[in-house]
């Protein structure tokens, strides 16, 4: 089963390295992990995207906690939350499929932002059902690379 | 107002001054002679210079466990760093509270494949507690208060401070921060109340309880602890190998230790046991056997101090996360307020307990002819009157010592018990001698072992630190050759050592005293001599070559399918149905 895992750390360095020689050193699996600054320059904050069953959830849980830099671990699971990945696409558009790729670009709200005479690069941003409903869409067009930032979750009030 | 400048060398030596640190296990190198300059003009710290960095940071660990303070040691980059991986590996398995200082090349070149230079950060950060690269000579001072900090408090546990060159000769004010805090690291101390009430209920409730006790009684100093809860409500009480000491061997209610190598009666307490009490241990592989066959009908109290340790191998019933003293001084304060007739209720299960005692004691075959390694173990007792520290190395010696020798106290048994590091004994007997110039001190060793680190000898002789070494000689990888021949057809492969120094002319050549006994009668005399000498012993005792550790749970069996050693053709069976 999947878990999204919200992770506060000292924003230092070797942090990061910790975190994932953790999983790697203890087997547990990590399907996406994504970092950045958080509202205090100090912290950081991660989310990670985990699979397992609920004993080996448990451990993780408690092996980042035991970690020295870690300051706080949520399972977001527990909580009502919400959750957006972004992801280019750079597509095939020679002239005869840029209306088509537009399109679809159009009912998944993506944006265009590069394109070149047989090519375009789109931006969407969504939960993990929508983008890969959009990638299924666009791969008849033909798609020449893929590149996503990983799972970002946060609660609802 | 002191707004002096000092080195970063000083630095260090103020702080470890600090810190009240009287003895620093170091070898020098390149990037930290400047260390080294400043440790020759003081007389605070007492400078031990092993022959290898690897027996310094076991040193450093064996003064840890024998006296409870974190040890300290000090080695330069690259290969001095490198070369202390497995003690520190050894220290983070068995929670040991060290902080080694391992020098490195100057910021300004680290990452550029410099002379000796090597990630030591990226090498130790699963085998430590905590690692710190120092940065600045300004941060100097609290990185080594948080490594202190954070090696001896919570699990204890390693932590490696690693020291550029430049931090270490640039100068900066000094200020030690008395107090310190993270938030990011907060130990739970105290149990919860709810949990520990729980628990009391279900061990008045029990009717066939054990308490199984573990490194964590010993690291938290909360023998007394468990003893007063044993006494109390009259439940018996098994070991680990870490947890030796953490309840007397000598006590009526002492079922010695469980396991691969535990007592008949120990397993058979836990396998039909109602309830298990589990303080500081985290069931082990080794403890366990076969997790699925673990003590069935058992509910499970867990505490520890470890979160992580709790649900980790088998299921527990009632949590508690807390320093094992703490929990228990709670725990006996709920227990003595339940007035139950506690002797009668567990009149039957000790009686049960008792035949199998009586069924299969700890024993072995006794000779005349030849030495049983059990046997020098016995007397070593007897001639120390078990007031001696006994450290050992890992294998079948290892074992023996665990059974045959009673420890009454907290830290008198010192083993590399997670780690199984041979080598461990000497230099870690050396750190406990060091420690305690005025205890006995008696490295129980195999022909195997010794020679991983045999080179600190030379640190013992040059330093006066007179342990005692005794050596069981089989010129085998006896424990190794021990699982071939019941489980590999008899098939020795690389297990022979074949010659084997002489160790009493090995000995002589150090500089230290070397005895050997060949027969059951000059066991004792040698023990005796040894015992009279000033300087470092190294005992060579031949024993019997094909001497087995019993009883034995084979691999993938469950704790309460034991094999023993008088029953050669129950053992053919059993690994039979264990194949």
């Amino acid at each position: 089963m999947k878990h999204i895992i919200s992770v506060l750390v000292e924003n230092k360095f070797g942090v990061l390295s910790r975190v994932s020689g953790l999983f790697s050193g203890r087997g547990f699996n990590i399907e996406t992990i994504s970092v950045g600054p958080t509202l205090d320059p100090t912290v950081s904050q991660m989310t990670i995207v985990t699979s397992g069953d609920e004993r080996i959830l448990e451990q993780i849980i408690k092996q980042l906690n035991k970690l020295i830099d870690v300051i706080k671990v949520a399972d977001l699971a527990e909580k009502e939350f919400v959750e957006r990945e972004m992801c280019l696409i750079k597509v095939n558009a020679p002239s005869e499929q840029r209306a088509e790729a537009l399109r679809i670009a159009d009912i998944f709200r993506a944006r265009v932002v590069d394109s070149s005479q047989k090519s375009y690069t789109f931006q969407v941003t969504g939960d993990e059902k929508k983008l890969e409903a959009f990638i299924e869409l666009l791969r008849p067009i033909g798609i020449k690379e893929i590149v996503r930032t990983g799972k970002v979750a946060i609660t609802r009030e | 107002m002191s707004s002096k400048q000092i080195t970063g060398a000083e630095i260090f030596l103020e702080c470890l001054k600090k810190e009240k640190v009287d003895t620093l296990f170091c070898y020098p190198g390149g990037v930290v002679l400047k260390i080294f300059d400043v440790l020759f003009d003081q007389k605070d710290i007492r400078c031990i210079l092993p022959r290898h960095e690897q027996g310094g940071v076991h040193m450093a660990d064996g003064y840890a466990r024998s006296t409870g303070k974190t040890g300290v040691a000090l080695v330069t980059s690259g290969p001095g760093a490198t070369n202390v991986v497995t003690a520190i590996a050894t220290a983070y398995m068995d929670s040991i509270p060290i902080v080694v200082f391992t020098g490195q090349v100057p910021t300004a070149l680290i990452g550029n494949d410099a002379f000796q230079e090597a990630d030591i950060i990226g090498i130790t950060r699963p085998c430590t507690k905590y690692n710190i690269l120092v940065k600045d000579v300004k941060d100097l001072a609290q990185c080594i208060k948080e490594a202190f900090y954070i090696a001896s408090t919570g699990r204890p546990g390693p932590v490696l401070v690693d020291l550029p060159r430049d931090v270490v000769t640039n100068k900066a004010e000094f200020h030690y921060p008395d107090k310190i805090k993270l938030r990011s690291y907060n130990p739970t101390v105290t149990g919860n109340p709810r949990q520990i009430k729980q628990a009391a209920d279900a061990i008045a409730a029990a009717k066939k309880p054990v308490v199984y006790i573990g490194g964590g009684v010993i690291l938290s100093g909360a023998a007394d602890e468990v003893r007063e809860l044993a006494e109390l409500t009259k439940i018996p009480v098994t070991h680990t190998l870490m947890g030796i000491g953490g309840f007397p061997g000598t006590h009526p209610l002492s079922l010695g230790m469980l396991g691969m190598h535990g007592t008949y009666y120990a397993n058979m307490a836990i396998h039909n046991s109602d309830l298990i009490i589990a303080i500081g241990a985290r069931f082990d592989d080794r403890v366990t056997g076969k997790v699925e066959g673990f003590a069935p009908d058992a509910k499970i109290i867990h505490i520890d101090v470890d979160p992580t340790s709790i649900r980790k191998n088998v299921r527990v019933d009632i949590p508690v996360v807390g320093d094992v003293k703490h929990v228990l001084v709670d725990l006996n304060k709920e227990l003595r307020l339940v007035k139950e007739p506690w002797d009668a209720i567990r009149k039957s299960w000790l009686k049960q307990i008792n035949e199998w005692r009586e069924e299969h004691p700890l024993d072995y075959d006794h000779s005349e002819e030849v030495i049983k390694p059990q046997f020098v173990v016995e007397k070593l007792y007897e001639v120390t009157g078990g007031d001696a520290i006994i450290v050992t190395d890992v294998g079948q010696h290892q074992m023996w010592a665990a059974q045959f020798y009673k420890y009454d106290r907290p830290r008198m048994w010192l083993s590399s018990g997670g780690l199984g590091t041979m080598g461990y004994g000497l230099p870690a007997a050396m750190g406990a001698k060091v420690a305690h110039p005025d205890k006995e001190v008696f490295s129980i060793s195999g022909d195997g072992s010794i020679q991983m680190n045999i080179q600190e000898l030379g640190t013992a002789v040059e330093n006066n630190i007179p342990v005692k070494v005794v050596i069981l000689n089989n010129r085998y990888l006896g424990m190794v050759r021990q699982w071939q021949e019941l489980f590999y057809a008899e098939r020795y492969s690389s297990t022979d050592l074949g010659s084997t120094p002489d160790f009493v002319k090995l000995a002589e050549a150090y500089g230290a005293v070397g005895l050997r006994a060949e027969k059951p009668s000059e066991v004792l005399p040698v023990l005796k001599e040894a015992m009279k000498s000033k300087k470092p012993v190294f005992m060579d005792f031949v024993i019997d070559r094909y001497e087995k550790v019993f009883p034995m749970v084979p691999a993938g069996a469950a704790i309460n399918e034991m094999i023993f050693g008088e029953e050669k053709k129950k053992v053919e069976k059993k690994l039979k149905a264990v194949k």
